[in-house]
């Protein structure tokens, strides 16, 4: 499978949402963008489009982008209506111009999301996502108290689910798929990984509720089974992780609500 | 002239870092929360850091340019992190990782802080481990290794090919966990445009909000810079696109001496340029070379054949038949070179010539395609995406590519730099990597750093200060850092004409790649360093920066980061010519044995550069760190 590596130069012409700023209206502003390789990457082509406008004196367009390589999870451009545009299992700095063709009319807007607000063009502020790992992603675990790494097996199959999990780049394709901008999908992902190990138990209830109950709280919706979210998900994070998060709420609500707690926490020096 | 006393503890090598921990001044806990400490950056060495303090009870303010901590460029690294477990039972220990890492940077690095790596690298599987990392691990539950370069023992914990993503994303939970207790203040698309002294002693830092373009004076009893390197310097580089340099530079300039800047790490496997417009190159992670052979053709005439209508008699596995003990997993300068060699000679592969090929037939054979996916799976997906070509049916083509700098502000034994309160960590330090990095080990010290390291050393400098002595925000110190970063950016914006930012950078990348790459000399060194000035002349008089400085303007960001990074580039040169002799990532031309290996000169550059700033248009001064090996025997280093 030698894909389509032929090298004849295309142009297309590029519809990108320009917005000043957070509280300005935004409108789409079309840009040629000629000559290109069918090996240039999407964001690429946007650096020659922005060099072409500044030379012109014009203001560049504003994208979100970093380690250009599919990890960092900091770009995030809907592509002709698709968060992550054309392919599966790609961010947006994945993207070739290759899957493209010539004349194309290409349509870039920022993930739209109620809970993510754009700050300016194609970047929007994903704070949400930090504020929900702040409620309750991770376990407390001090430095220097943690016992010997291999006193707690694992078993391979728990691990490998885990790191399925654990692969969210954080980018939040999941919510700008989702018609209700749920983000389920990224808890989700974060809850099962801790609690499928061992060391996650112990706060496992805690977490689920305090993630939950911090996402309700920021504006993201519910989660309906769509699976829109998997399906743009850049790194194709399966759905049946928001089963798995489900089935642990209902039953750490259950044991919050029932659960005798000890009248004294801390202890009396 | 600086003062650069490396505080390293006496005694016998393996009791330093217990006894040094044992007599370093304390601060009592009821006191901690009375100290401010600012960490700019959250890598994995600034997130680990920035956690760990708060835990501990200090009040702490964390900087990031990026708009959340988890997307620090620690993110992608790939392969995997060293730590003398010896779960494998295969004669790992403490001391053989210290030698190992030692060895592996040429003899150029601190004997002291490369053995305490080695020691806490056991304490940062056991602490991942416990956050939730999902490392690899095998049937029967335990953890995983893999092989690494410059080893001969199994020691590389990785989780599949996203080994820092993993580690990070651990710190960064670590982290969160202290915003959402209160105890760290987190500011997000925050750059640290300036350091403020008072008193000689660093206690804050200027910072643009990259959101609404404001200005703003921090105040803090210590600062700690774990901002990462400065590869980016050459452009082209398996660094993402906002890596910078620009905090260290800043600090630089404020009287921090710059240690080893020459010292950088050209990555062997990494995929080739393809055009002119290209940003960035991807590395595909030194972990393939574990089933992966490395090949050219024999012969010139056989380059831009197909690779499977080469018979195995005309292919040259070269880095087997030169050094057979280590074969393709030697070091990455060796490795590096080697690839050089072979396409200086004419035999390099694909369109440029510029490219070897790494091959998975045999690994393939071997363990089925499905088993090489199971280990490879993600990293064969990167490179098809990239080179719309299948790896499990044509072998990569690769080349090498800049990839870590070794080089970074100077610290003594306790990660303080020169400046009395400046504290540096990770990347961003010169301290353990000497003149080349092993592989598996910056993700190592940047934890080590964070969560072994800096809890207790930043306590020594804090307890000869008394709680509530930091200075104001408004101290005249404060006012005068802002309005220089005022002025600096004013000047940015001022051309109303011109050339975009990403030109210079283009420009600069090629000077460097070209005269202090993989290989430099004399003379190409001299004309790098005539160059640059005149780019600088350049950059100042055309660059154009549009819009303004009070919305987010990502053009303002680079312009200021470009600026530093062209100076930056010249004391690179002038480090790189300074240095007469061949050692590690740093190979002169002029210094190599006669079968193009390295030569060391240890009589005469067995220490480390300290750079010293001077002032504007002045020559910087050089000062000496001698490297006193107490316990080792500097030697030739031999892969063969
Ligand atoms: C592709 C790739 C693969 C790698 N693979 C491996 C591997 O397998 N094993 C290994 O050991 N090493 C590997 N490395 C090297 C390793 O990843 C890095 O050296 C290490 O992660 C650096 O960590 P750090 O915390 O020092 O800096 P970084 O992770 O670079 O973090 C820098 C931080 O500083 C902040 N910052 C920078 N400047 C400013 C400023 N002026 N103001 C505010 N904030 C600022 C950033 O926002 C960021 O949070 C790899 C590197 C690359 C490029
Ligand atoms: S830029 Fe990092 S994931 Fe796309």
């Amino acid at each position: 499978m030698v894909a389509d590596n032929s090298s004849t130069p295309l142009s297309v012409t590029l519809r990108v949402w320009r917005q000043a700023g957070p509280d300005q209206p935004g409108k789409f502003v079309d840009y040629p963008a000629k000559d290109l390789s069918p090996h240039m990457s999407f964001l690429e082509m946007l650096d020659v489009v922005n060099d072409e406008l500044t030379t012109k004196g014009e203001e560049p367009i504003a994208f979100a982008h970093d380690c250009r390589e599919g990890i960092c999870g900091t770009c995030s451009c809907t592509i002709n209506g698709k968060p992550h545009g054309p392919g599966r299992g790609v961010a947006t700095c994945q993207v070739y111009m290759r899957s493209f063709r010539d004349g194309d009319v290409i349509v870039v807007e920022p993930f739209q999301a109620q809970p993510f607000p754009v700050i300016k063009d194609l970047v929007t502020d994903r704070s949400a996502f930090d504020k929900i790992m702040q409620a309750g992603g991770f376990i407390t675990v001090r430095a220097g108290s943690a016992p010997d790494a291999n006193s707690i097996p694992v078993p391979k199959e728990d691990a490998d689910l885990a790191m399925d999990a654990a692969a969210c780049i954080g980018c939040g394709a999941c919510v700008a798929a989702c018609k209700n901008a749920s983000a389920m999908l990224f808890v989700a992902a974060k809850v099962s990984q801790l609690g499928l190990f061992p060391q996650g138990q112990p706060e496992r209830d805690k977490r689920v509720l305090a993630m939950v109950g911090t996402m309700d709280s920021l504006g993201f919706g519910n989660c309906t089974n769509q699976y829109e979210c998997s399906a743009a998900c850049p790194k194709t994070i399966s759905h049946d992780f928001i089963a798995r998060m489900n089935r642990d709420y209902l039953a750490a609500s259950f044991r919050h609500a029932f659960k005798p707690a000890s009248a004294s926490t801390g202890g009396a020096g | 002239m600086a003062k650069l006393e490396s505080k390293v503890p006496s005694g016998p090598l393996a009791d330093k870092w217990r006894k040094h921990k044992a007599e370093i001044k304390l601060v009592n806990p009821a006191n901690k929360r009375k100290y401010d400490i600012i960490v700019v950056g959250a890598g994995l060495a600034g997130s680990s850091a920035a956690a760990t303090l708060a835990e501990l009870g200090y009040k702490v303010k964390s900087f990031v340019f990026h708009d959340s901590p988890r997307r620090a460029h620690s993110i992608a690294a790939q392969g995997g992190i060293n730590a003398a477990k010896n779960y494998q039972n295969d004669g790992d220990s403490v001391h053989r990782l210290f030698y190992d890492t030692l060895k592996g940077g040429d003899y150029r690095s601190r004997e002291a802080n490369v053995h305490r790596l080695a020691e806490v690298s056991v304490n940062i599987i056991d602490q991942c481990a416990a956050q939730g990392v999902p490392f690899a691990r095998e049937y029967g539950g335990l953890l995983a290794n893999r092989s690494f370069g410059g080893a001969q023992v199994s020691r590389t914990f990785y989780a599949r090919g996203q080994t820092g993503q993993q580690l990070l994303l651990g710190a960064y939970s670590a982290l969160s966990r202290m915003v959402g207790a209160g105890a760290v203040e987190l500011h997000t698309n925050s750059e640290m445009l300036d350091l403020v002294l008072v008193d000689g002693h660093a206690k804050g830092i200027i910072v643009r909000d990259l959101i609404t373009g404001e200005i703003q004076r921090h105040a803090a009893d210590a600062v700690i810079l774990a901002t990462g390197g400065y590869g980016n310097v050459f452009n082209l580089s398996t660094y993402a696109r906002g890596s910078n340099a620009s905090a260290i530079w800043r600090a630089y300039k404020r009287g921090a001496c710059l240690a080893n800047p020459c010292y950088t790490q050209i990555h062997p496997t990494c995929i080739p340029v393809s055009g002119d417009y290209q940003s960035k190159l991807t590395l595909m992670s030194e972990s393939l070379r574990n089933d992966g052979r490395i090949w050219v053709p024999k012969k010139k005439e056989d380059r831009l054949k197909e690779p499977g209508a080469i018979a195995e008699v005309d292919r040259d596995y070269y880095l087997e038949r030169m050094y057979p003990a280590f074969g393709n997993l030697c070091p990455r300068d060796i490795a590096s070179r080697a690839a050089k060699r072979v396409c200086d000679e004419g035999r390099g592969v694909g369109e440029t010539g510029l490219g070897v090929y790494l091959d998975f037939a045999d690994a393939i054979r071997r363990l089925g395609e499905n088993g090489v996916r199971e280990r490879y799976g993600n990293l064969f997906d990167i490179y098809r995406e990239i080179t719309a070509e299948s790896a499990y049916q044509v072998p990569m083509r690769i080349y090498p590519a800049v990839h870590y700098t070794m080089g970074g502000l100077w610290v003594d034994y306790n990660l303080m730099s020169n400046i009395p309160g400046l504290f540096v960590l990770g990347e961003a330090n010169f301290s353990d990597h000497g003149a080349n990095r092993l592989g598996a080990s910056a993700l190592m010290q940047g934890l080590a750093d964070g969560y072994f390291v800096i809890p207790y050393t930043i306590g020594d400098y804090l307890a000869s200060h008394k709680p509530g002595s930091r200075p104001s925000p408004d101290a005249p110190e404060f006012m005068a850092a802002e309005a220089g970063v005022r002025a600096l950016n004013a000047r940015l914006l001022a051309n109303k004409t011109g050339v975009p930012v990403d030109h210079f950078h283009k420009r600069l990348g090629k000077i460097m790649w070209e005269h202090c790459g993989m290989a430099r000399n004399a003379a190409s060194l001299r004309k790098a360093l005539q160059e640059i000035p005149k780019l600088r002349e350049e950059f100042w008089a055309t660059v154009k920066v549009p819009g303004s400085g009070a919305t987010l303007n990502q053009s303002l960001e680079r312009a200021g980061r470009v600026a530093d990074f062209i100076e930056l580039g010249e004391l690179l040169c002038l480090d790189a010519l300074t240095r007469e002799e061949s050692c590690g990532g740093h190979f002169r031309e002029e210094h190599q044995f006669p079968d193009g290996e390295c030569k060391r000169d240890d009589e005469n550059f067995a220490f480390v550069s300290a750079w010293e700033f001077q002032g504007e248009g002045k020559a910087p001064l050089l000062n000496k760190e001698p490297l006193n090996y107490e316990f080792v025997k500097m030697s030739v280093r031999n892969y063969k």
